[in-house]
């Protein structure tokens, strides 16, 4: 009875996530902006229909700050809880997605500052690494990944260890544009920094990464075999 | 400097600057100039070609929904938290 309700509660899901990737983005802004003032008038089931397609959103950008998937959990809930007790203020100005991941950001940086405090004195004072340039270190040639490589754990795992192993500010930036989605524009006002700024922490977080990852889809990473060249010429 | 026959000239571009500018070439965040002369390179540089296919390979994984996937129970969770709000 339990897995079917949980099977029936995913199928539910997965339709609402299909209807939204239908609609036009006027569309669902009509339809967030509906589902808000009812939550506003009193209805809280709207707001479960509100922020459940946004669900990895929100957790994805804990986990990019947090890194730690039980905190990163934590900052997930608290801002969902944020955005609740905040929604009726919610002017539209931006979409609802981006207002919602610019509040689990903020309760993100605001955990991290208050347990680490000189972490985050010494994430904050990056600015100086991202002049100048930054160049591959390696050539390999690397071939289109087939779709079914990610359904192997081990491989999901070497790319959330790769994206884990890049500075905060890459792995924000990263995480905003190429897992959200969001334009240059959005992203430069979350993160409170230029969009040359974005665009050269993206830039450099994708080039870390290909340089991590590209030999490794060989299968080096995945055998634990010392790093070399896929393809060295 | 200036090359292809027939059509409109396009100047060269070095290694270095395709690497630069390979990231927003992905993100089409360049002029079209730009990106005639990026493409240009790319058809007679394999090494940019690498770089520009790992780039996009890497876009391709981030972006998958498999490799950010919330904790199993998370949304019960989450909406038990909810309900308990005054």
């Amino acid at each position: 009875m339990g897995s079917h309700d949980s099977l029936a509660g995913e199928v539910r899901e997965n339709l609402g996530v299909q209807a939204k990737l239908s609609m036009t983005e006027s569309q669902l802004r009509a339809n967030e902006a509906e589902l808000i003032k009812s939550v506003c008038e009193g209805e809280r089931e709207a707001f479960y229909e509100l922020v459940r397609p946004y669900e990895r959103m929100i957790y994805a950008t804990a986990i990019s700050v947090a890194k730690n998937p039980a905190d990163a959990e934590e900052i997930a809930q608290e801002a969902v809880l944020k955005a609740f007790s905040h929604l009726c203020s919610f002017r539209g100005e931006s979409k609802f997605s981006t207002w919602l991941v610019q509040i689990t950001y903020n309760e993100a940086k605001m955990r991290l500052k208050k347990a680490r405090p000189h972490l985050y004195e010494s994430i904050d004072d990056r600015q100086q690494s991202e002049d100048g340039d930054f160049w591959p270190r390696d050539f390999a040639d690397w071939r289109p990944i087939p779709s079914e490589l990610l359904e192997q754990n081990e491989i999901r795992q070497a790319v959330q260890n790769a994206i884990n192993s890049l500075s905060p500010s890459y792995r924000e930036a990263l995480v905003l544009r190429d897992v959200h989605y969001l334009s240059m524009k959005e992203i430069s006002t979350i993160l409170g920094i230029s969009e040359p700024n974005v665009k050269s922490r993206l830039h450099r977080a994708r080039l870390l990464l290909r340089d991590r990852l590209a030999p490794g889809i060989d299968g080096f990473w995945i055998k634990g075999q010392p790093y070399r060249k896929a393809r060295p010429w | 400097m200036v090359k292809k026959e027939g059509e409109m000239a396009t100047i060269e571009i070095s290694c270095v600057e395709v690497w630069r500018e390979v990231s927003n070439y992905l993100d089409e965040e360049i002029s079209l100039e730009m990106r005639e002369r990026m493409e240009a390179h790319f058809k007679a540089c394999a090494h940019c070609t690498a770089i520009l296919d790992g780039t996009r390979n890497v876009v391709e994984l981030v972006g998958d929904g498999r490799v950010f996937q919330v904790p199993d129970g998370f949304s019960k969770r989450l909406y038990k938290k909810l309900q308990k709000l005054p």
